[in-house]
């Protein structure tokens, strides 16, 4: 799967990164980073990362 | 069991929803709610929403496709346990098997006179964002009485739009539960954003002529004058329909540490309704109004619903909560309310961005961070060893990303 960030939302809070941290991570510059291909049977932990993050920033796709 | 109703439709309303379908419940689930608009985040009602630079729409929480039946614009007048029932204000009757209150908080009004008069604002819900951001046009004249986290961030946003802002704190300094230090740090940033902050200042009353607010009197005599006043001095919780249902009131629904009302295992509760046991003083509860926290707590009372009582799991998070004030973002984990002094652990050279330990006597109750997020990511993730200030300094001396050394952060 596919996991999208819209880095207009994000404001580096890194619930995501508490879930995933090897996902997602923040750069020394306090930015978000993350991988882009996730495989699928770590869904439910990315669903755990779309719900944690309080911008509602985290997309998913198939 | 084949019913469980869930009482309130915002953030706790919505996770509880999503936790009970998740782990796997496939009876009837029922969201009751208050208002008509569908369920919605709450943080940008104060900055995004008030500024212009998001739109209602993109504060909606997401329902996904649960067949979760949400009855919304029905408001719980009562509960009868006895025939495990929910009583609603238009005369109907809900039945449940379990329940799961997330009536959440409503904005304190204003105790004194002049509550009444057109122009005076609380800010809790999307109408209430709507109706004062209507008020915030360059040049006029905002009084914010409270300087919390509402407080202030609606005075970051009002004077992003040109409004000229007085903030009036009760107490020496904005952001009480943060301490004197960050308190102290935010006064100075708002000072410097040509915000008019006034600390332990008593309000008087609200005055107005024609039915409109003109000035607010504080308690030395002086009047300061006003086109629009937000009262933000805290939120109580929504709670009166639980008044004669013989569940224990603070006036939140007090609840173990599974979330589950005491005296009822049939009844749980989520979100800032919750008064839960409190991790530093046995014996005694809190509730605490932090999206973080209302999210947690309502997945987790729908996933313990689905439980037994002996069964159900406790709360077990880090309460986390942030503000975003002008191009500062501030953020604390633990229990910063709980500490009896802070000392600054890392510092940029130009105390741009710094982080603040907050101690209650040897031990560490929250870490704040301020424009340094990467770095609370990491006392976060490193909470549960923070045993003492040694250790800390011990932990910090073998990390590569520290900010730097302590520095004073008044300037």
């Amino acid at each position: 799967m596919k996991v999208h960030v819209d880095m207009n939302l994000c404001q580096s809070h890194g619930e995501c990164v508490v879930v995933a941290p090897d996902v997602f991570e923040l750069g020394d510059d306090d930015v978000l980073r993350w991988k882009e291909d996730v495989p699928e049977d770590r869904r439910a932990e990315m669903e755990a990362a779309v719900d944690a993050c309080p911008m509602m920033a985290i997309r998913l796709e198939d | 069991m084949e019913r469980v109703v869930v009482v309130g439709a915002s953030l706790a309303g919505q996770r509880a929803a999503h936790s009970l379908r998740g782990g796997g419940f496939d009876g009837e689930i029922v969201v009751l709610g208050d208002e008509l608009h569908p369920p919605y985040t709450r943080p940008p009602l104060s900055k995004e929403i008030l500024v212009g630079s998001q739109l209602v729409s993109d504060c909606a929480l997401p329902l996904r496709d649960l067949e979760v039946d949400w009855r919304l614009g029905k408001r719980a007048g009562g509960l009868d346990r006895a025939t495990k029932a929910i009583l609603l204000d238009d005369g109907d009757a809900v039945g449940y098997d379990r329940l799961i209150a997330a009536t959440g908080v409503r904005a304190r009004p204003w105790p004194g006179p002049g509550g009444e008069l057109r122009g005076v604002h609380t800010l809790r819900t999307l109408d209430d964002a709507a109706a004062l951001a209507a008020e915030l046009s360059p040049g006029r004249h905002l009084v914010i009485v409270g300087a919390g986290f509402i407080g202030c961030e609606v005075a970051a946003s009002a004077r992003k739009l040109g409004v000229e802002v007085t903030m009036l704190a009760a107490d020496p300094h904005p952001l009480l539960p943060l301490g004197e230090m960050i308190g102290g740090w935010a006064e100075a940033m708002h000072r410097g954003q040509g915000v008019d902050v006034r600390c332990d200042c008593a309000v008087v009353a609200l005055r107005g002529n024609e039915g409109a607010v003109t000035e607010v009197e504080l308690g030395d005599g002086s009047s300061i004058p006003a086109d629009a006043v937000l009262v933000a001095i805290g939120a109580v919780p929504n709670s009166e329909w639980l008044a004669d249902s013989g569940l224990a009131l603070d006036p939140g629904l007090i609840c173990d540490e599974t979330m589950t009302a005491a005296g009822d295992a049939d009844v749980l509760v989520a979100g800032d309704l919750a008064s839960f046991p409190h991790p530093h003083r046995p014996g005694s509860h809190r509730r605490i109004e932090h999206w973080t926290v209302a999210a947690e707590l309502g997945a987790l009372a729908g996933r313990n619903a689905l439980l037994e009582a002996g069964e159900r799991v406790p709360y077990a998070g880090l309460p986390y909560v942030w503000s975003d004030q002008y191009e500062s973002k501030i953020q604390s984990i633990g229990s910063p309310g709980e500490a009896d002094r802070f000392e600054v652990l890392e510092s940029t050279a130009d105390r741009g961005r710094f982080v603040v330990l907050g101690l209650l006597g040897e031990r560490p109750v929250a870490v704040i961070a301020v424009n340094a997020a990467k770095r609370l990511n990491w006392y976060r993730r490193n909470f549960s060893q923070l045993d003492d200030r040694e250790t800390i300094g011990r932990l910090l001396a073998a990390e590569d990303s520290v900010l730097g050394p302590p520095t004073e952060v008044m300037a």
